[in-house]
C-alpha cells in the first residue's frame, strides 16, 4: 500500500462528514426509512477491505489460503448480503412511494 | 492498475453522494438508489482487479451466497419487520469489521506500524460493539428478547470497567503487538455491546437502531483508516452521519437527550407509572364504529393519526380503503404522522405507502399542527402518547416538552383503541376525557372494517 500521509486520509475523513451532515439533513422525513436501508447498503462497502484479504497468502510457487483468507471471505459473504439486501429492499420501498399517481 | 484505482473509488465516493442526495424527494429517490449500486459495482470491479492472487473460488462463493441471502431477504420481509431487519443488517457490518481487523492482524508476512495498530484497535472495537449491540437491539425489535431493560445499579460500573479493560489490552497490544491482547480485546468489546444495550427499553429502540447505523458507518471507516482506502472512509464517514442525524432527530421528537438514552436506561417506562392508577374516575364517551364512520362521512377534513398500533392490527390496508371511500363522498382526508409513529424513523410512512396512501396527503408534524384547528374530524388509530396534550400543558408530566400532534385542537376527535390502557410512556391522556373525544373500543383492524361496513 502506497504510503499517504495520515492528515491527508484524515482530511478526507472529515470533510466526508461534513458532506453527509448537509446531504442527510436535505434527506425528507418521509424517506428516513429507505434512507436507512440504503445506508446500511452502502456500508456494505466494506466488502473492498474484506476482498484485499480473501488472498492467497505466501509467495512464489508457496501460495496456500491462509486463515486470513478464511476471514476475509466470511466478511465478503457478511458484506454482500448487506449490500444486496439493502440495495434492493430500497428499490423495494421506493417502488412503493412511487406507484400511487394516478 | 493500482494506480488508477483511486480515481475509481472516487467516481464510487461521487455516486454514493449522489444517492443519498436523490432522497430528498419520492421522485428523485429510485433514481439515486440506482447510483448507489453502480458506485458498489464499480468498488467490487475495480478492487477485484487490483487484488493479485484473490482466492478466485472462495471469494466468488461468498459474494454469490450472500447475493442470494440478502436478495431473498430483500424480497421477502415485510415492511412492519423493517426495524428488526435494519438492525440485523448492522450487525453484520459490525462482524465483516471485526473479521476484517482480525484477518489483517493474521495476515503473514505483513508488518504494522504504530499508526496502522492504532486504526486497527479502532475498527475492531467498535465493528465489535456495534455487532453484539446489533444484535441485542434485533432480538428486542423481533419480540425474541424481552423489550424490558436491564436494571440495577450494578449495570453502570460494568459498561465502565468493561470500556477501561477494553481500551487498557489495546494499549498492551499498541505497544507490544501482542495477537492476544487484540483477540481479548475484541472479546470484551463484544461483551460491552450487549452491556450497552441492554439496560436501553423497548421504547427508546428508534433512537437505538438509529445510533447503531451511525456506529456501523464508523466501523466502516475505521477499517478505511486501517486499508488507507479513501471510499471506505467517505462511505463510513456518510453513513456515520446519517445515522447520528436521525438518532438527533429521534430523541427530539421524543424530548430526551442523547446521554439520557444511551445512560439514563428509562425508556421503559415501568417506572413512570403514577399517573396511570391515579384513582380518580374519570368519564369517557364510548361510540360504535357505525357513529364514527358517520360522524367522519358528513365532516369537511379528515385527520388521521396512525400510530405503532395500527401496524400491529395490519389495519392499514383497510383504513386507506376507508379514506378513499370518504374521499369519494367529498371529504378531505389526510394522514399526520409524528416522527415517532413507527419503531425506526420514517417506518409508518413506509407502511402508509404499501398501503398504497398517496405520499402527497401523508403530513409531517411541522406540516399539519396549524390544521388541526379547522379540522372537523380527527381519528386516532393505534397512538396514544404522540397526541397526549400534557407534554404541552403539564409541566409535571414525564412526557413534559416532547412535541406533539395537536389533535386535541380539533373539532371532534375519535380514538380506535383496544381498551383504555395507557402507552408507552406509561401515562393517562386528558384527551380521552375531553367533551368532544369518543372512544371506539376494539382491533383496530375490525374496528376500520366496521367502519366501512357503516359507509354503505
Amino acid at each position: 500500500m502506497a504510503e499517504i500521509p495520515f492528515v491527508t486520509i484524515f482530511t478526507v475523513f472529515v470533510l466526508a462528514i461534513f458532506v453527509g451532515y448537509h446531504v442527510v439533513w436535505n434527506v425528507t422525513p418521509a424517506l428516513h426509512t429507505p434512507l436507512m436501508a440504503v445506508t446500511n447498503a452502502i456500508s456494505g462497502i466494506i466488502i473492498v477491505g474484506a476482498m484485499l484479504h480473501t488472498v492467497q497468502v505466501g509467495s512464489g510457487e508457496e501460495l496456500k489460503i491462509g486463515l486470513s483468507t478464511w476471514l476475509g471471505a466470511l466478511a465478503v459473504f457478511l458484506a454482500s448480503i448487506n449490500i444486496f439486501g439493502g440495495f434492493l429492499v430500497t428499490e423495494r420501498m421506493l417502488e412503493m412511494f412511487k406507484k400511487k399517481k394516478k | 492498475m493500482s494506480q488508477y484505482a483511486d480515481w475509481f473509488y472516487l467516481i464510487a465516493a461521487i455516486l454514493f453522494i449522489l444517492s443519498l442526495r436523490g432522497l430528498s424527494s419520492p421522485l428523485g429517490a429510485r433514481q439515486g438508489n440506482l447510483y448507489g449500486m453502480i458506485g458498489m459495482a464499480i468498488s467490487i470491479v475495480i478492487t477485484y482487479l487490483m487484488t493479485p492472487n484473490a482466492a478466485n473460488f472462495l471469494l466468488f462463493g461468498a459474494l454469490i451466497a450472500g447475493a442470494a441471502i440478502g436478495a431473498y431477504r430483500a424480497k421477502t420481509v415485510e415492511m412492519t419487520q423493517m426495524p428488526e431487519t435494519v438492525a440485523m443488517m448492522h450487525s453484520l457490518v459490525g462482524l465483516a469489521a471485526v473479521l476484517i481487523a482480525v484477518a489483517a492482524v493474521f495476515h503473514e508476512g505483513v508488518e504494522h506500524d504504530g499508526i496502522h495498530r492504532f486504526e486497527l484497535f479502532l475498527g475492531c472495537f467498535i465493528g465489535a460493539i456495534t455487532f453484539t449491540a446489533s444484535v441485542v437491539a434485533y432480538l428486542k425489535l423481533a419480540g425474541k428478547a424481552g423489550s424490558k431493560p436491564l436494571k440495577g445499579g450494578w449495570v453502570k460500573p460494568v459498561q465502565a470497567t468493561l470500556a477501561i479493560v477494553m481500551i487498557g489490552l489495546g494499549i498492551h497490544y499498541f505497544i507490544t503487538e501482542n495477537i492476544t491482547s487484540f483477540l481479548a480485546m475484541t472479546a470484551v468489546a463484544l461483551v460491552l455491546g450487549y452491556f450497552l444495550i441492554a439496560p436501553i427499553g423497548g421504547g427508546d429502540m428508534p433512537v437505538v437502531v438509529s445510533m447503531l447505523n451511525s456506529y456501523s458507518g464508523w466501523a466502516a471507516a475505521g477499517i478505511g483508516f486501517t486499508l488507507n482506502n479513501s471510499v471506505l472512509i467517505i462511505c463510513g464517514s456518510l453513513v456515520g452521519s446519517s445515522g447520528a442525524i436521525l438518532s438527533y432527530i429521534m430523541c427530539k421528537a421524543m424530548n430526551r437527550s442523547l446521554l439520557n438514552v444511551i445512560f439514563g436506561g428509562m425508556g421503559s417506562s415501568s417506572d413512570a407509572g403514577p399517573a396511570a392508577g391515579s384513582g380518580v374516575q374519570k368519564n369517557y364517551k364510548s361510540g360504535s364504529p357505525d357513529d364514527a364512520a358517520f360522524l367522519m362521512s358528513n365532516a369537511d377534513s379528515v385527520v388521521i393519526v396512525p400510530g405503532y398500533g395500527l401496524a400491529v392490527a395490519r389495519a392499514q390496508h383497510a383504513l386507506q380503503e376507508f379514506a378513499s371511500l370518504l374521499a369519494e363522498k367529498g371529504v378531505k382526508v389526510r394522514y399526520a404522522i409524528h416522527p415517532v409513529a413507527g419503531r425506526m424513523p420514517g417506518h409508518m410512512n413506509v407502511l402508509l405507502a404499501e398501503a398504497e396512501v398517496p405520499y402527497e396527503n401523508v403530513l409531517e408534524m411541522e406540516e399539519i399542527n396549524s390544521d388541526f384547528a379547522t379540522t372537523d374530524v380527527v381519528l386516532i388509530i393505534g397512538a396514544n402518547d404522540v397526541v397526549n396534550p400534557a407534554a404541552k400543558n403539564d409541566p409535571s408530566s414525564p412526557i413534559y416538552g416532547m412535541p406533539i400532534l395537536e389533535a386535541n385542537k380539533a373539532r371532534t376527535i375519535l380514538v380506535v383503541k383496544r381498551s383504555m390502557a395507557t402507552g408507552y410512556a406509561g401515562l393517562d391522556n386528558d384527551l380521552f376525557y375531553m367533551d368532544k373525544s369518543m372512544m371506539i373500543f376494539g382491533d383496530a383492524k375490525k374496528v376500520v372494517e366496521d367502519m366501512i361496513k357503516g359507509l354503505h
